[in-house]
């Protein structure tokens, strides 16, 4: 390599590592301020004394949202719709990415076609409003439940997955042997899919715990409320209950009314953060197998 | 001879068992497909049927088979109405400036970390990056009128510290797109741009070395043989983002409007939800929702196929 050649490189990769160091303030620090925020003085926050370091440390935002009862509903509720959604939605897209994964399933490319339709051709939302209040699933935690618990993009990776790792010789084999599907598939599919169970878990797991739209439009009952609806009043409509400041001053509540915010960006997204750096292989691992045309 | 017969007979009996036992296979694979498909044909297809209400007056006594037909009349209420205007020009308005700055974000920190010799950084860069897309639409809207607030937000803070006038962002129509086109970069171009990463891994490295004997600078391993080669995945990409130009996200619009930036961001889907929900007017929204679906279609099977014709790479 010449040296002209050489001497570009490096202006290059300068410029790289600049733009790269940008783009990683720029995505972390908005992150970075809501942490300092929530656990300083309201006032310094408001004012704008707050840039760097938290100030005046203070937990009175996370204090009121520990006495915050729709919090806790809205937590109970979320971490109930998410588990048994997603146990369900994994289990079915296990099963019905396993059919789908066998060549010789005669019907197979018909029921992919079944399902693709789906993704460009809906009834919209009223159509599908109407019938969850003919099938007497309004505000029940049914709809909140099983609306949403398969997708068909995930349905593609569980096939691709069990394509590519179990190789149809083994399955041949296992049949000749006297093995039916469900025996191979519980037997076999499900131990060697671990990596795309978690995956799946993931996928819904966090698709359900972001999940507002759903409550929104099919739940009235508050006690069914999902926490990011709760989430929602809060930061977006700024319906803060006088109950949750037992302070008496209006003035002092106002200050508060911001620092609530940042503390409850925080407790709503802790699960999502905890697991985040153990899993982020995972959620890497879903989008490359994804990419594989298939 | 008996024997012979025996033989003779035992052939049909066992082509039979043979199918018998071939159908016994799939039953159970057809098994194992039945609760999606149930799934599908409640949640999915069922709905389909509702969408008749469009050319119907539903009346909820009635139901929808028995409403009465009225024809096109809701679509060409909605089409001579004057919201129609504002919200196709609202709706395409987000989309082309999602598609034309929001799209290639990913593909450039895609083809810079690619460059980026320096691992731990490299990781530590896509650590941080995908991070924002595990965060809630409601969380996300919430953190922008935080942030963008003119009396306590941080950015009217530092705009105020560099002795600039505070602006009330969410206030003022003219940001509504721009807030909405670069919040959704800073949330999802680190997560998007993993595809990239994922064709950019699989160029065989003996291709840069005879780049490299040729003089070629970096820069133009990236413009020559980098680019090319993620072509097709953007190219696929691109058709499907095409196809759904139509739906700009209903909820974080949703989230982020208010009175007074509705001038530019009352969205199809988000008059859809009020009309129909909130002013229970289901026979003219469900026709608005027709009315968006198909334009979708058409545009995901137009430009299917010009990208066919132009770069052999296609959805179907």
């Amino acid at each position: 390599m010449n040296s002209i050649a050489k001497q570009s490189d490096k202006t290059i990769d300068i410029i790289i590592y600049i733009l790269l160091g940008i783009v990683v303030l720029s995505v972390a620090y908005p992150l970075y301020f809501i942490v300092i925020a929530s656990f300083s003085d309201p006032t310094l926050v408001n004012s704008g004394k707050v840039i760097l370091l938290p100030k005046k440390i203070s937990f009175e935002g996370y204090t009121l949202l520990i006495n915050h009862k729709d919090l806790w509903t809205g937590y109970r509720n979320t971490i109930f719709y998410t588990i048994t959604g997603t146990s369900i939605g994994v289990i079915m897209t296990m099963m019905i990415g396993y059919a789908l994964s066998i060549k010789k399933f005669m019907g197979g490319k018909f029921l992919m076609m079944f399902l693709l339709i789906t993704l460009y051709f809906h009834g919209g939302l009223i159509p599908t409003y109407l019938l969850v209040q003919k099938l007497g699933l309004y505000n029940t935690p049914t709809i909140m439940i099983l609306f949403g618990s398969v997708s068909v993009f995930n349905i593609i990776l569980a096939r691709t997955f069990i394509r590519s790792t179990l190789s149809q010789e083994l399955y041949e084999a296992a049949v000749i042997d006297g093995c039916t599907h469900i025996q191979y598939f519980i037997r076999v599919v499900l131990p060697l899919s671990k990596a795309i169970i978690a995956v799946l878990s993931l996928y819904y797991g966090v698709s359900y715990w972001n999940e507002y739209f759903k409550g929104l439009i099919y739940l009235t009952d508050k006690e069914l409320y999902p926490l990011q609806l709760f989430l929602r009043s809060i930061l977006i409509e700024n319906a803060i209950d006088t109950e949750l400041l037992d302070v008496e001053e209006a003035l002092h509540q106002q200050r508060l009314v911001e620092i609530i915010k940042y503390g409850l960006i925080i407790v709503s997204s802790i699960p999502v953060l905890v697991i985040y750096p153990f899993l982020q292989k995972y959620f890497v691992k879903g989008v490359m197998i994804g990419s594989v045309k298939g | 001879m008996e024997a012979y017969a025996a033989l003779n007979q035992k052939k049909p009996r066992l082509k039979r068992k043979k199918i018998i036992r071939q159908l016994k296979k799939d039953y159970q694979l057809w098994l194992l497909a039945l609760p999606v498909i149930i799934y599908f044909i409640v949640f999915h297809y069922l709905p389909m049927y509702g969408i008749q209400i469009a050319f119907k007056d539903f009346i909820a006594m009635k139901g929808i088979t028995g409403s009465p037909w009225v024809g096109f009349q809701h679509f060409e209420r909605f089409i001579t109405s004057y919201q129609f205007k504002r919200l196709i020009l609202n709706t395409l308005g987000i989309s082309f400036y999602q598609l034309a700055v929001g799209f290639p974000a990913p593909i450039i920190l895609a083809l810079m970390l690619n460059q980026t010799k320096n691992l731990k950084f490299k990781k530590f860069v896509q650590t941080v990056t995908y991070a924002p897309h595990f965060i809630s639409v409601v969380v996300m809207a919430g953190m922008i009128i935080l942030f963008l607030s003119p009396t306590s937000g941080v950015i009217n803070h530092l705009i105020g510290g560099l002795g600039f006038d505070k602006v009330n962002f969410m206030a003022n129509p003219g940001y509504f797109k721009t807030i909405y086109v670069f919040s959704g970069i800073w949330q999802n171009a680190g997560w998007g741009a993993i595809i990239y990463l994922a064709a950019l891994s699989a160029i065989s490295p003996s291709l840069y070395e005879a780049a490299r004997i040729d003089g070629a600078n970096k820069w133009h391993l990236i413009r020559y043989i980098d680019i090319p080669s993620i072509m097709p995945t953007a190219v696929i990409l691109l058709i499907m983002n095409v196809g759904r130009i139509m739906n700009v996200g209903f909820q974080k619009t949703f989230l982020l409007q208010n009175d007074l930036n509705l001038a530019s961001s009352e969205i199809i889907s988000t008059y859809i939800y009020k009309v129909g929900l909130l002013d229970a007017q289901y026979s003219y929204s469900a026709a608005i929702g027709l009315f968006n679906t198909i334009i979708n279609i058409l545009l995901l099977v137009s430009v299917n196929r010009i990208s066919k014709k132009v770069t052999e790479t296609s959805l179907w």
